[in-house]
């Protein structure tokens, strides 16, 4: 067993470090503040390739592996966890379900321009009455001659109204449950696809968070993802994958919390010494970073385990958990040893504290991430 | 067309420090980077290749980590990348590493070869005008542009007042600033396919056509009497004010720097 990163991820790892404190870290504070899309940011990983980490070449991917692609949303995240979870919807959500049940037809038509083109994906599951309970779907979606008609509502939709390609589930057959579930994938501009309410968020705020809208929304019946039934499958498989790109993000905020506070620790004086002299801020510290590297353990434990297992919900559901809440301990800490200063905008760990919180909620709560593992050790 | 690409692996001087006793830089623990300069070359002989289409060979001399630096000029759009290095080669200083350089490439097909204007561990810019030399090339220094003009290149050379531009028939070598543009990152299915699929090829001693006694810390007439940090020099401020305010500007400057 061997924990160290080889010579490609290291190399990886000092490009997305340099990426992010050069393109990412600069307008971090600002995009939060105005609740901005930072549109430059995503042109410039879509010029680099950041955009199709772990997909194979033959699809127009960078031909890497989920670890590669962890680091990324790890690096980007510990300056900004906006563009962590913009690159981690599009690439997960969005872009992998095609990857992993589209036709090769669908592939070419939408993963490739999603991946090494200038589109951005996003994923619509969630409803004002299906969170948790994604079952609960009121969304339909009727055949008609050759076309699928759409109507309905999703919430809480990250990339949305930004975002080109939605992957979007919807009943086709209600008296099925969860099996008249299906997936399709829908293009912005569709005729009867809209974008509803805006959320002003706690954290994450320059991301678009938006509600989708179908009225007799029609596509073709060709845009039907994988098989007609199978969407709350490839749902729940889609999330297993996305949230190991939200336990890297986590993971990113917390380390970025952690090094903020290392460095303002040595130069914040108080009784004629830096406060790092004292033991409280010391073993604060101790154990933040323990927490911080547990959590990196577990992450890039599910990122091995996504590309060597048939199945890697456990190490998804453990990683997430996890890290989601190591970035919501160690930010409080870290706003604590900052005093007053970490409690105002000027200083990046309040925004990081805000951030943290929603790594808890999104893509599976820590109480679903409980269900998942607890489901799978009793069974 | 063949471009040669010279880059070298140097510590990140903005984290190096000098040993007050010794006067020897403090390389433990501190990063190695692509020289800044050689990393604008390479951006330059890419840019070449993109516009007009040209193959781009890098080479390096140096210890055998210097194989990360090569690896990520294959991430940034190299085609070639060749290593020379061995013991005897160590040691050397501007006059053993251009001999030696310009021996290695002596080998290699090229139109132009481009070296940054100087390493940011040394700062001698010598190594690139030697080049030339050795190789009876025309030689154009601190290029802060570029450009291909059929079978000759025209560079924007800069002064430190003016700039000039120059025109050379190829092959020539040019030595690049970083001014000259800004580096394009690397992508990560670069970075795969450079540990993964290219090859690093390695040059030891005998595989180099140059005579013992230019090599190697025994071929380096140079000998380093003193070493010491550069003082750095704060940019100057431009006043924009009416002559009794910028007076008061200055005053009040001086005042609170103690000179007055």
């Amino acid at each position: 067993m061997d924990f160290r990163l080889k010579q490609e991820h290291l190399m990886a790892q000092k490009l997305f470090r340099e990426f992010a404190i050069n393109e990412v870290e600069p307008i971090a504070q600002e995009i939060d503040e105005n609740h901005r899309f930072p549109e430059e940011t995503v042109a410039k990983m879509q010029q680099y390739g950041f955009l199709g980490i772990p997909f194979s070449k033959e699809v127009g991917g960078q031909g890497c592996d989920t670890l590669t692609y962890v680091l990324a949303i790890e690096e980007i995240s510990k300056v900004c966890a906006t563009t962590g979870v913009i690159l981690s919807a599009h690439t997960s959500l969005g872009a992998a379900p095609i990857d992993v049940y589209g036709t090769p037809e669908q592939k070419e038509k939408f993963l490739r321009p999603l991946i090494s083109g200038k589109k951005l994906g996003a994923f619509g599951l969630t409803e004002p009455g299906a969170g948790t309970d994604a079952a609960g779907q009121q969304t339909v979606a009727e055949l008609d001659g050759n076309e699928y008609v759409l109507n309905g509502s999703k919430i809480f939709i990250t990339n949305a109204g930004k975002a080109d390609i939605y992957i979007i589930f919807a009943m086709t057959d209600k008296s099925q449950g969860t099996r008249g579930i299906s997936a399709f994938i829908v293009e912005k501009g569709t005729p009867g696809f809209e974008f509803g309410h805006r959320e002003i968020k706690m954290g994450i705020r320059g991301s678009a968070t938006r509600e989708l809208v179908f009225s007799d929304c029609r596509i073709p019946q060709e845009n039907l993802l994988g098989q007609a039934g199978r969407g709350f499958g490839i749902a729940m498989g889609t999330l297993d994958g996305g949230r190991i790109g939200i336990a890297a993000q986590a993971l990113g905020i917390a380390q970025g919390a952690l090094d903020k506070t290392i460095t303002y620790v040595k130069e914040r004086k108080q009784f004629g010494r830096p406060i790092s002299a004292f033991q409280n801020t010391q073993f604060t510290l101790a154990d933040m970073a323990t927490e911080v590297e547990s959590a990196r353990m577990l992450v890039y434990k599910a990122a091995l385990a996504k590309d060597t297992q048939k199945r890697y919900s456990l190490e998804a559901a453990m990683a997430k958990l996890k890290a989601s809440e190591v970035a919501s301990y160690v930010t409080n800490k870290a706003v604590q040893l900052h005093g007053g200063y970490g409690f105002i905008q000027d200083y990046d760990v309040e925004r990081m504290m805000r951030d943290a919180k929603i790594t808890e909620i999104y893509e599976g709560t820590s109480e679903v991430m409980r269900m998942v593992i607890s489901g799978s050790i009793l069974n | 067309m063949n471009i040669v690409v010279c880059i070298k692996q140097v510590p990140d001087t903005n984290e190096v420090r000098i040993d007050p006793v010794k006067g020897t830089l403090i390389r433990e623990g501190v990063p190695s980077i692509m020289n800044p300069d050689d990393k604008a070359g390479l951006e330059a002989a890419l840019r070449i290749k993109d516009k007009n289409g040209a193959k781009v060979t890098v080479i390096t001399m140096g210890p055998l980590q210097a194989d990360e630096i090569l690896r990520e000029a294959f991430a940034m759009g190299a085609d070639e990348a060749y290593l020379v290095t061995d013991r005897a080669f160590g040691g050397a200083d501007t006059w053993a590493t251009s001999s030696t350089l310009a021996a290695a490439i002596s080998k290699l097909d090229y139109d132009l070869i481009i070296t940054g204007r100087q390493a940011i561990d040394g700062d001698t810019a010598q190594v690139g005008p030697e080049i030339a030399e050795h190789l009876d090339l025309p030689n154009i220094s601190y290029a802060q542009e570029i450009e291909i003009d059929g079978d000759e290149i025209v560079v924007l050379r800069q002064y430190d007042d003016c700039s000039h531009r120059v025109r050379a028939k190829l092959p020539a070598l040019v030595t690049a600033l970083s001014e000259l543009n800004q580096p394009r990152y690397m992508t990560p299915g670069g970075i795969f396919d450079a540990y993964r699929s290219k090859e690093v090829i390695k040059w030891v001693r005998d595989d180099i056509p140059v005579e013992d006694e230019n090599i190697g810390l025994s071929g380096s007439p140079t000998r380093v009497s003193k070493s010491f940090p550069k003082a750095v020099k704060e940019p100057g401020m431009k006043i924009e004010k009416s002559v009794d305010e910028s007076v008061q500007f200055i005053v009040d400057k001086l005042k609170e720097t103690y000179i007055l």
